[in-house]
């Protein structure tokens, strides 16, 4: 099939930018919408143009590195990640606009490659436990109900892609953050810094200019692993819990 | 989830590394993006009580006796200390709720400088949920019209008298019943109960997830009660000018 592409360009962070225009044939159902970008890609090298630039690691769904907003929603029209998006998802003669996460707490490097910092630094904040591993401890060791270790790990498959703040109209980064104050406010070994994290990390969001949440759910129907808006609601409740009775004064 | 309410079980938490900062906890919590969204779900389910309540007494102005029964509940609303204390609590109410809906929607404006060339439309979330600014602002123009109209009129306007078993009272249902024979303002009418009935079918459930309240068990209740509020309390209120104009 033959694909028309319009792809944002933009040389550095200071570069205005704009929209090129690209042809690709020779593009099977099967290659994945990375792979369709690098038969593009090879095509810029050999006339000696500057490859397009974007993100990407694993290319296996996991890593949450392939950020690329495609034809208006975020890892385009399947909700995975766009190196799981297959070519045959699309039509011959389509025209697919693909533009970069659009967020000031992300701000554009090059092309299509943000910088997603701020989610590290929202990890760093207060998205971790304290202790010493130590050996490991005997499977069963510390009880957990297994409906609370089921939810607690659907709220750890949270890969930090970034779409949930590319997907919300006010670039909000509450669906990731709640999924992270989630998971570990469920478990046995998140209690200590429990409330002291749940502070930190929505001071942190707040710091790095993400919008708040108007609960349109955009985030849940674009999350490429299903993180759910009732994490939102839990980090509503953690917070306002931890403001009201933490030792934090 | 399993807990509406989990509260969490440690008492002590780890405050030497809390971020220093130079607000009360109380300023800081209630300016967090979590904390100014509180404020809103609050200010907003108030606000529901009070469109219950108004909706109450309006439905008077539908018995066919002249206004009496509506006139005499105008001036108990007027009068009486306790709704008295309790207006003035719901005029800072809508201020707080339109002023905090102004920073939150210049806030959400702000996160995301340069916009997207290609929309999303309505694929991943509805039209309300995107447009409570739009449709608060169209529930504004309204009610700036609307308590020029009445309030003003019974608080300070000249109003013409009605007498019920020798008692004096403020013949607001005349007032009332000229208004609701103009075309304008009925047209007016309606097209604002239908900005409140998307404003409230987003709204209501919104309040709930801002506050924590989103577990399996309530749900339904939730999105039951939002519905029939946020369409039946709307239709009665736009029915009412409706009947009348056409009476
Ligand atoms: C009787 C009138 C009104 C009622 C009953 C009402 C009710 C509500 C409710 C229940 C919410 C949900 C709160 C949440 O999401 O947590 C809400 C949100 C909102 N209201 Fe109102 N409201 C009214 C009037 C207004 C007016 C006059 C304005 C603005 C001029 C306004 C602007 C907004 C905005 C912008 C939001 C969404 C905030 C956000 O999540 O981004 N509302 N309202
Ligand atoms: S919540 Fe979903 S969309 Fe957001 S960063 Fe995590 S995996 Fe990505
Ligand atoms: S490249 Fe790792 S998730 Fe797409």
């Amino acid at each position: 099939m033959k694909i028309k592409l319009k792809v944002w360009r933009q040389k550095n962070q200071q570069d205005k930018g704009g929209f090129k225009a690209y042809d690709v044939d020779d593009v099977s159902d099967d290659m994945s919408f990375l792979e369709m970008f690098d038969v593009l890609n090879e095509q810029l090298v050999k006339k000696n143009e500057d490859p397009i630039h974007f993100d990407h690691d694993c290319r296996e769904g996991i890593c949450g590195a392939c950020s690329m907003y495609i034809n208006g929603r975020p890892h385009g029209p399947e909700q995975t990640t766009t190196c799981q998006l297959h070519m045959r998802s699309f039509k011959d003669g389509d025209t697919i606009t693909v533009e970069p996460w659009r967020a000031k707490a992300f701000p554009v490097i090059k092309d299509l490659v943000v910088d997603r910092g701020a989610f590290d630094r929202i990890i760093q904040s207060g998205g971790y436990v304290s202790v010493n591993t130590g050996g490991v401890p005997d499977a069963n060791d510390i009880p957990i109900p297994k409906k609370i270790a089921d939810h607690a790990f659907d709220s750890a498959t949270c890969i930090g892609c970034g779409a949930c703040v590319a997907a919300c109209k006010n670039s909000s980064a509450m669906l990731f953050v709640s999924a992270k104050v989630s998971q570990l406010a469920m478990l046995p070994q998140g209690q200590v810094e429990r409330k002291t994290r749940a502070e930190n990390m929505v001071s942190q969001m707040d710091d790095e200019g993400f919008g708040s949440c108007s609960n349109t759910g955009a985030c849940e129907a674009e999350c490429p692993k299903g993180i759910s808006l009732e994490n939102i609601a839990r980090l509503n409740r953690e917070y306002l819990n931890a403001k009201v009775t933490s030792d934090n004064i | 989830m399993i807990l509406l309410w989990n509260v969490p079980l440690v008492a002590s938490d780890y405050y030497t590394f809390n971020q220093a900062n130079h607000m009360s906890w109380f300023t800081n919590a209630m300016s967090s993006s979590i904390g100014k969204k509180v404020l809103m779900a609050l200010t907003g389910l108030f606000l529901v009580t009070f469109l219950i309540v108004h909706l109450s007494g309006n439905l008077q102005l539908l018995l066919n006796d002249g206004g009496k029964a509506f006139n005499i509940y105008a001036k108990f609303m007027t009068t009486n200390p306790v709704i008295k204390a309790t207006s003035y609590l719901l005029y800072a109410t809508f201020i707080v709720h339109i002023v905090w809906a102004l920073i939150i929607t210049v806030g959400n404006k702000k996160a995301r400088p340069t916009g997207y060339a290609v929309q999303p439309g309505n694929v991943s979330s509805t039209w309300s949920s995107k447009n409570m600014g739009l449709l608060g602002t169209i529930i504004l123009v309204f009610l700036v019209i609307h308590l020029k109209q009445f309030w003003y009129e019974m608080h300070w306007g000249g109003i013409p008298t009605a007498n019920y078993d020798g008692m004096e009272y403020n013949d607001l249902y005349a007032v009332v019943n000229v208004a609701f024979h103009e075309l304008w303002y009925v047209v007016l009418y309606t097209i604002s109960m239908m900005a409140l009935m998307f404003h409230l079918n987003h709204g209501f459930k919104s309040a709930f997830q801002s506050l924590g309240a989103n577990h399996p068990k309530y749900n339904p209740l939730i999105k039951g009660v939002g519905f029939i509020i946020a369409i039946v309390i709307p239709a009665l209120f736009a029915a009412i000018p409706i009947i009348m104009y056409m009476k």
